[in-house]
């Protein structure tokens, strides 16, 4: 076996070269892993690989400079024995090997550069040049530039040699020649221009008469002329970017150009874009610097030089390519068409210049100024005819250097019909004038009838009648003088000027209102404009009452509530808002029915403030507009539509006036009725009261001269038309009305005089009983007894505890009194029967006042009650009369605990105190 | 894998008087949870403003500075700030802490009925019986109102305010919804003068209670009615109404003392709370448990569910 395996290894064929075999022992080497690999150079040097282009720049010794030992200075020589030959150090000095060689950064062997070198290499430059070939004028003359080829034959045209191919030969098979003379087709149409005869088909050529029949010819080496179809939407002759240029910029533009003058536009012949002027340094090759992704790196080197620019400025020279590059050409002396050609600029192929050039359009001059025209603009200011204004106005007429005495040069529009007729001279006519005499008796008779009619009818019940119309100048100075009687002491004063525009005007009603202070009513008319119609004075005097009234109201307490317009008296417009509400009724009805929903809801647009909107943090849903809450029309002032809805000029104004003024008034206003006043149980309950209380005053009037008697149903009822001051008082409310005062009880129960109205009080809360008793027998569900408003009753007094005057009013209770709308305020303590059980734990101030006072009320009180079964000691624990109050009308069950309810309260009070 | 929800429980509502506060500052005339019900605020008829903790019944703090009746008070949202009107016509930012008026805002014609935060507290609302509704600034010192609310014919009674609506129920009878995201302005009529407004919990629905001894709880789309609430007394005072924590019941302060609840959706009458002899004036519902407040005269009491135990 042994023998015959040797054998057959002798037979066996190896190729190659055998493994060593493996030493024993010894284990496999590992391969050296990628990133152990290394590769030297041919010095034992380290190539390192992760370079940019040519493997990268090993600098120096592992990145250091030169050698192991790293950087060795040349040595320095001494110039003195020995003149250091000055060598002058190039770059090359500085580079490596490596650098020179092939694929170095400065290669010193010969290589064939790019020119020379097969074209298709340049794939850029190729496609370049083809697109350059299409688009030229004269296509296919890019073929021009292959006749000088590179020195090296490419390797297609030896294929072609070797296959019998000459140059200028055509490349196909050869053909015979035909004397294929053939006449146009008669049949077939030519449209167009003929072509001139040279250019016919096969007139080109040599036109042999001799033709072998068997002779064959290569085929005629034609350009094929690829009729390009103008696909662009270019204008006609315009080239766009040419590509070449464009592509290797400026410093390719001359070199070397085969084709001057006429083919100037062709492309270059060689296309050598790389040989420019501009190179001037000395290393050719490739340099570093170049992006990655570039094929090569053209002409980095390339310097900008003034020489490349014109210094010069001439006119564009024509026939530098057309327009539409972007790079200039260099311009060659080319001036063959220059002359004509200033202006218009570049002919296009196939265009001449006109010969004669039309005729000028006509010129019109501009026309003349003015002799004293003087070029500045000044700006007319719109003064108006206003006091403070006449110097301004002045000053600005004089600035203008017009001066005229007429300033008050009104516009047709601005006079008024007496004005008007004035200016006209006629004399004026009243209407009645028109009339025959007997039609004027007839009238007079007629108005005086129905005057006395409504004078009738108004007086008796003049209080009330406030709705009704005024017929006649008479009857509406009536109505407005009592309306506004008291409150023109001040209403005429200088510096309230509603009709300030109109200066007649505004002297008419000077007049008026004077008039009116002095009380002459029949004067009224006189300050009217006599020429105008009863109509327009009706109205005026109308809107001087209510000038007046305006100005009242503005420094009451509602001032705040309207902000007065300058002159707003004059301007006809209002403001309302725009989106009207429903009607109320409507509403209502719908409430009743119970169908709320769309008949109850109002919608309108409103606009919140942009603050607002960035605090909640909402985007502004109205960002264009300028608006601020609902958005507003206006409307005229005196269209139809407001007079119908302005049934009472004094209802809400004099309402809110102060009330001193209200108290010398003793006619009655009407008072807008608050749906807070009543229910209708309260009514029944007060009108009891009233009749009480009227009753009970009816004696008290003949000694209480003080103005503060309470307003009562009286005025309402018609009852209490005697008193001046109910009228006062009628805006207070309601608790107030249902509660007599402190005088009446007084006047009643006490019959000393000398008593001070400041120790009234106890008596006052006292008696205070039998009324509420009464009412309380009346109706048993009421919700509002008298004694509910005890705060406000003990505000009273302590006010007049504190001035120790006996006028009620003070500035406290009309603060209340004006206040007192909308739904009340639970009082301090329970109403109804059982809000005298608990003592009133009050404001500190009125308990330190009591106290002071403790003393001699208690003592008064002795005297007074007698014939109260109840003891004094709560009134030593508290010195609240309130205490006994409730002790004596409340059963003894309560009063257990009023009595715990009086030590906690005390005892809270007492700290109180202590702070 | 999730937990299965809670069983949910019956809704209850506040029976049993737990504590009464005797808060020595007059007439209650409100009184008011802070935001996350810890704390209470009463508005005092002396003038002071009261911070307390009404589930240990101790007064914490007494703000000064009003220069009349307070008549109502909110908390922010971080209990930094309380903000306060009053019958002096002024609201008032206060720092709870040192108890310092930060801002006084004048400009109401009467006197302020409410006053609410909005939820970054950074403006004050306000409505005033001189029928308007003011919004003030709290970050800048400006001395007028941001903007003024003047659509209302009469006094305002009640304001609320939620993320980006204003709520204002004034005594026209018209309940109004402005609605600063939308741009509009929505205004229902109720017929009878309104002493109280509030949003449901979810923000669907508006509850008007009015003079007429009326609760209505409209749809806030639409404004119609979604439920009708009566057997209370409410003819004279502006009393408060209530949505209970999770908006199952309304209640409503009552002239005759007592505090009625009724299921909202029923409207059946629920449950009546004894408060006092006296007029309830204030309640104010504490916004995750049933737990009551409620002012009547002097005094402030607080209600719990029968099953509270006190710790």
């Amino acid at each position: 076996a042994a023998g015959s395996s040797g054998s057959d290894e002798d037979e066996l064929v190896s190729y190659g070269t055998a493994l060593q075999p493996l030493p024993e022992g010894e284990r496999l080497k590992k391969p050296v892993p990628l990133q152990e690999q290394t590769v030297k150079d041919a010095k034992g040097r380290y190539q390192r690989f992760h370079g940019a282009f040519t493997g990268g720049f090993s600098a120096g010794y592992f990145n250091t400079v030169g050698t192991k030992e790293g950087w060795a200075p040349s040595t320095f020589v001494s110039s003195r024995q020995k003149r250091a030959d000055r060598t002058v150090l190039g770059p090359e000095d500085f580079m490596d090997e490596e650098d020179f060689s092939e694929f170095g950064i400065a290669p010193k062997n010969i290589t064939t550069t790019d020119d020379f070198a097969s074209k298709a290499k340049d794939r850029i430059k190729e496609k370049a040049r083809q697109i350059a070939g299409v688009v030229a004028t004269i296509p296919g003359i890019t073929a021009f530039d292959d006749l000088i080829g590179p020195s090296k034959i490419t390797v297609g045209v030896e294929l072609l040699r070797k296959m019998g191919w000459k140059e200028g030969q055509g490349i196909g098979p050869r053909v015979k020649r035909k004397p294929c003379r053939q006449k146009p087709d008669p049949a077939v149409k030519v449209y167009g221009c003929a072509l001139p005869p040279g250019l016919s088909e096969g007139s080109e050529g040599e036109e042999d008469e001799y033709q072998p029949e068997n002779v064959t010819f290569a085929p005629k080496d034609i350009m094929p002329v690829d009729l390009i179809p103008k696909e662009n939407v270019h204008g006609l002759g315009y080239k766009g970017l040419d590509p070449s240029q464009a592509l290797f910029g400026a410093s390719g533009r001359v070199h070397l150009n085969l084709f001057t003058g006429d083919s100037e536009d062709t492309s270059n012949l060689i296309g050598d874009l790389r040989h420019s002027k501009g190179r001037k340094l000395g290393i050719t090759g490739q340099a570093f610097g170049v992006g990655a992704l570039e094929e090569e790196d053209d002409d980095i080197y390339a310097t900008e030089t003034l020489s490349k620019y014109d210094t010069v400025l001439k006119d564009e020279e024509p026939g530098d390519g057309f327009y539409g590059w972007t790079a200039p050409k260099q311009y060659k002396a080319n001036k063959r068409s220059e002359r004509e050609v200033k202006y218009t600029g570049m002919i296009l192929d196939g265009f001449l210049l006109a010969s004669k050039s039309s005729t000028p359009g006509k010129i019109y001059p501009p026309p003349p100024l003015p002799r004293n025209y003087r070029p500045v603009h000044y700006f007319r200011p719109v003064v108006a005819d206003g006091n403070e204004n006449c110097y301004l106005q002045k000053a600005l007429e004089e600035s203008t250097g017009k001066l005229e005495s007429n300033t008050r040069q009104q516009s047709r529009h601005a006079l008024n019909a007496s004005q008007r007729r004035e200016q006209l001279g006629e004399t004026g006519l009243k209407v009645l004038e028109y009339l025959s005499e007997k039609d004027r008796e007839r009238l007079k008779k007629v108005k005086q009838a129905s005057e006395q009619k409504m004078k009738a009818k108004i007086i008796p019940q003049e209080p009330r009648n406030s709705s009704c119309q005024p017929t006649s100048l008479d009857d509406a100075s009536h109505k407005w003088l009592k309306l506004l009687g008291p409150q023109l002491a001040n209403a005429g004063s200088s510096d309230f000027k509603p009709f300030a525009k109109n200066p007649e005007k505004q002297k008419r009603y000077e007049i008026f209102v004077k008039s009116l202070k002095q009380g002459e009513k029949d004067t009224l008319e006189q300050y009217l404009d006599p020429n105008t119609t009863e109509w327009e004075r009706e109205r005026e005097q109308e809107e001087f009452f209510r000038a007046a009234m305006f100005y009242k109201s503005s420094n009451s307490a509602l001032s705040s509530r309207f902000t007065r317009a300058k002159y707003e008296d004059d301007v006809d417009k209002v403001e309302v808002p725009r989106d009207q509400e429903k009607d109320i009724d409507d509403k209502e009805t719908a409430v009743k029915m119970k169908m709320f929903g769309k008949r109850t809801r109002d919608k309108f647009e409103w606009h919140p403030e942009k603050l607002l909107c960035r605090r909640f943090n909402v985007p502004d849903p109205y960002p264009e507009s300028s608006i601020v809450g609902l958005p507003k029309v206006k409307r005229d002032k005196y269209s139809v539509f407001n007079f119908l809805t302005v049934p009472e000029p004094a209802t809400s104004v004099t309402q809110a006036t102060n009330e001193k003024v209200q108290q010398s008034n003793s006619l009655n206003k009407p008072k807008k009725p608050s749906r807070w006043d009543v229910s209708d149980k309260e009514k029944e309950k007060k009108d009891s009261i009233s009749e009480f209380i009227s009753l009970a005053r009816s004696k008290a009037d003949a000694q209480q001269q003080q103005p503060s008697v309470p307003a009562t149903q009286g005025s309402r009822t018609g009852l209490s038309e005697s008193h001046p001051t109910e009228a006062a008082n009628e805006d207070k409310d309601q608790e107030e009305e249902s509660r007599p005062s402190i005088d009446l009880f007084k006047a009643i129960f006490t019959s000393s005089s000398d008593e001070k109205s400041s120790s009234s009080e106890e008596e006052s809360e006292e008696e205070e009983q039998p009324a509420t008793s009464v009412v309380d027998s009346e109706t048993t569900k009421q919700v509002d007894p008298p004694g509910s408003s005890s705060s406000n009753v003990q505000d009273n007094v302590v006010a007049t505890t504190d001035s120790g005057v006996p006028l009620l009013p003070t500035s406290k209770q009309e603060l209340d009194a004006t206040e007192e709308f909308g739904p009340k305020l639970p009082p301090a303590f329970s109403s109804g029967r059982f809000c005298r059980l608990l003592p009133f734990p009050g404001p500190n101030k009125k308990e330190k006042q009591r106290k002071n006072r403790q003393k001699q009320k208690t003592k008064r009180e002795h005297k007074h009650k007698k014939e109260k079964k109840k003891k004094h000691k709560k009134q030593k624990n508290k010195g609240k009369h309130k205490n006994k109050e409730s002790e004596k009308d409340s059963s003894s069950d309560t009063a257990n605990s009023s009595d715990s309810d009086t030590d906690t309260t005390g005892l809270a009070a007492k700290e109180l105190l202590r702070r | 894998m999730a937990f299965p929800l809670p069983r949910p429980t019956r809704p209850e509502l506040p029976q049993r008087r737990v504590r009464t506060l005797e808060c020595g500052q007059g007439a209650v005339r409100a009184v008011r949870f802070n935001v996350d019900g810890n704390y209470c605020l009463t508005c005092g008829s002396d003038k002071t403003l009261k911070l307390w903790n009404p589930h240990k019944g101790t007064a914490l703090r007494s703000y000064q500075g009003h220069g009349y009746e307070v008549l109502d008070a909110a908390g922010s949202f971080d209990n930094s700030h309380l903000c306060s009107c009053g019958a002096d016509k002024t609201v008032a930012l206060w720092d709870v802490a040192t108890g310092q008026v930060l801002r006084k805002y004048r400009g109401h014609a009467g006197k302020v009925n409410c006053v609410q935060f909005n939820e970054e507290a950074t403006i004050i609302v306000s409505g005033s019986i001189d029928s308007t509704v003011r919004c003030w600034d709290c970050r800048s010192r400006r001395p007028d109102p941001v903007q003024l609310l003047d659509e209302a014919k009469d006094g305002v009674s009640s304001v609320k305010l939620s993320n980006q609506e204003i709520l204002s129920g004034s005594v026209d009878g018209h309940v109004r919804r402005y609605d600063l995201r939308a741009g509009q302005l929505y205004c229902d009529y109720v017929g009878s003068p309104i002493t109280c407004v509030c949003f449901s919990k979810d923000g669907q629905c508006t509850l008007a209670a009015s003079l007429d001894s009326t609760l209505r709880l409209l749809d806030k789309d639409t404004g119609e009615l979604l439920g009708e609430y009566k057997g209370h007394r409410s003819t004279t005072y502006r009393l408060d109404c209530v949505l209970s924590e999770q908006d199952t019941h309304v209640g409503c302060a009552s002239e005759d003392g007592q505090v009625y609840f009724w299921d909202l959706v029923e409207g059946s009458l629920a449950r009546s709370l004894p408060v006092g002899r006296g007029v309830v004036q204030s309640l104010s519902f504490h916004p995750t448990l049933p737990c009551l407040l409620a002012a009547t005269e002097g005094q402030v009491q607080l209600w719990h569910k029968e099953s509270f135990q006190e710790q």
